[in-house]
């Protein structure tokens, strides 16, 4: 390959990083408008909207129910789809596979039909706009990510470090938790912020089972994108993109000075 | 304590808590979808004979065809030269780029098309930037472009992640072997490389088409009236007019084509492999 194509493309790949960054770096000067609109670009300089997220029962609320919802299915996932993705590699390759396929299924069906079905047994048994209702779906929604986190780390882990440990004489909970857990703590840990994420950005099935007593943080979100043009939807998105971005370099940095040491 | 032991001796149990959770929040949910297809309000096919005799919901079923098309058409070329990029760089370079891929990742989509609402407004920066060049207006929003111009952008990641993991496992000396040997460049790329990379633009191409038959939110946010998806019409049967059957019926539709899009891809990739002698 030549200079110039090397050139052509990688002008090409710089686009393509600055689509896929760029536009959602819109919402953050929107965050600090001083008037009510999503114009971009806007007027003026406040923290109304910083302030709105607090002192408003309605973002206030989703948020914190938000939390509380993904911080207890990145704790259900992970311990059942850990526990899943153990008997998995320990069973035999043909059922193992069926049960692994089982498992990934919620990746592939379409979120409406899931969020239409959800919602026809909630209404039957009670369970719409209440903290189970959500764990329940928002778990069954992790597991795969758990299941394939947890798995990838499980496929490069010696099973004979295991044995060793009990022809040493650990009983099987020792062995647990001091050869196999240390060793695919990595993959339980990507399966955990997996879950947590899955569930926090979770729209369609939330959508259909809030309630005005419990909404999430999307669900609210959409609600406030399809009434009105309300800024406060930027303050939130934009402390979104920054944690999230925070957190993305501090995973990557970490990794990097690990692999170097 | 005797049982917990003994649970490790059966693998099997150790699966039991997920497949549960899965038979009561997935299996019987989906099995009430496709019951109340059939049966709401009298049993029969009313349902699906009304979905395909209605041209209006013809015109959105090939539309939803069409956008996961066209997004995956474009997602291919954008994410494989971008892919390519990331297993040409030197370590600093690459982590910039990994980054651009897993930040728009990790960011909720509903963030992400709350800015191409933003953008593609009438009175948007896209807009007021053609105007500014002395071009006309163009209706973005509410449009299937500006929806394919908005699924592009949140579905890449799932394009380049798949490419970039067979790419960087590609021998390069393989490559460069044709070159030695007189190929050209464009020889070399075409019957070497480009067949070695395959299994990640099928693994990519179906993971976005799928991914793009069954989004909610883009096209609920950007699309509009003339832009309607398969989603969004299922949506507005069961929770606007209350009608379970129709809704159910596009939904096992939904679901029905994604199931046989998959068996085909399946089945045509395992061919490939057996073309090649499954490579490895």
């Amino acid at each position: 390959m030549n200079r110039l194509q090397r050139t052509l493309i990688s002008l090409f790949c710089a686009c393509v990083a600055l689509w896929l960054v760029a536009p959602t770096l819109v919402i953050v000067p929107i965050s600090f408008a001083e008037k009510k609109s999503l114009a971009f670009p806007p007027d003026g300089f406040s923290l109304q909207w910083y302030a709105n997220l607090i002192q408003s029962p309605d973002w206030s609320g989703s948020i914190l129910n938000s939390l509380k919802i993904a911080v207890i299915v990145s704790v259900v996932a992970t311990v059942i789809g850990t526990l899943a993705a153990m008997g998995i590699t320990r069973m035999k390759a043909g059922s193992g596979g069926v049960v692994r396929a089982i498992l990934i299924t919620p990746m592939i069906v379409p979120g409406v039909v899931l969020a239409i079905g959800i919602y026809a047994v909630y209404l039957d048994h009670q369970l719409v706009g209440t903290l189970t209702g959500y764990v329940l779906a928002h778990s069954m929604l992790a597991i795969p990510f758990v299941i394939i986190a947890v798995g990838a780390n499980l496929a490069v882990f010696d099973a004979r470090l295991e044995t060793a440990a009990a022809s040493l004489g650990a009983s099987r909970l020792v062995t647990f938790f001091t050869v196999t857990l240390p060793l695919i703590g990595p993959g339980i840990l990507s399966g955990l912020l997996f879950a947590f994420v899955t569930s926090f950005d979770e729209v369609i099935v939330a959508l259909f089972i809030n309630s005005p007593r419990m909404k999430t943080l999307p669900v609210q979100i959409y609600s406030s994108m399809t009434r009105d043009s309300d800024p406060t939807v930027a303050a939130v998105g934009s402390l979104m993109f920054a944690l999230t971005t925070l957190t993305i370099a501090a995973a990557l940095w970490i990794g990097t000075r690990r692999r170097r040491s | 304590m005797r049982n917990l032991f003994s649970i490790g001796r059966h693998p099997v149990w150790l699966t039991v808590p997920s497949l549960l959770l899965l038979l009561v929040a997935l299996g019987y949910p989906l099995a009430q979808v496709v019951l109340r297809s059939f049966t709401d309000p009298a049993i029969g096919l009313d349902n699906y004979v009304w979905f395909f005799s209605r041209p209006v919901n013809l015109t959105v079923f090939w539309r939803t065809f069409e956008v996961a098309g066209w997004v995956t058409i474009l997602c291919l070329v954008l994410g494989y030269p971008y892919a390519w990029m990331m297993t040409a760089v030197g370590p600093r370079m690459r982590l910039l780029l990994i980054l651009c891929v897993l930040v728009p990742f990790w960011v909720s989509g509903v963030v992400r098309t709350l800015a191409w609402v933003i953008l593609l407004q009438d009175s948007g920066v896209i807009n007021r930037g053609l105007v500014a060049l002395g071009f006309e207006k163009v209706r973005l929003i509410r449009t299937p472009l500006g929806v394919i111009i908005g699924m592009t952008q949140v579905l890449l990641p799932f394009m380049i992640m798949p490419l970039y993991a067979v790419m960087r496992s590609i021998d390069l000396r393989l490559v460069q072997a044709a070159r030695s040997l007189g190929a050209r460049p464009t020889l070399a790329f075409v019957q070497i490389y480009l067949p070695l990379s395959l299994p990640g633009v099928f693994g990519g191409a179906i993971i976005v088409f799928i991914l793009g038959l069954g989004f909610y939110i883009t096209p609920a946010l950007l699309g509009g009236p003339r832009a309607t998806m398969l989603s969004t019409l299922a949506q507005q049967q069961v929770l606007q007019q209350l009608n379970w059957g129709r809704g159910g019926a596009m939904g096992v539709i939904l679901l029905v084509s994604t199931l046989v899009l998959l068996a085909v891809a399946a089945r045509f990739t395992r061919r490939r492999y057996q073309i090649t002698g499954g490579s490895k």
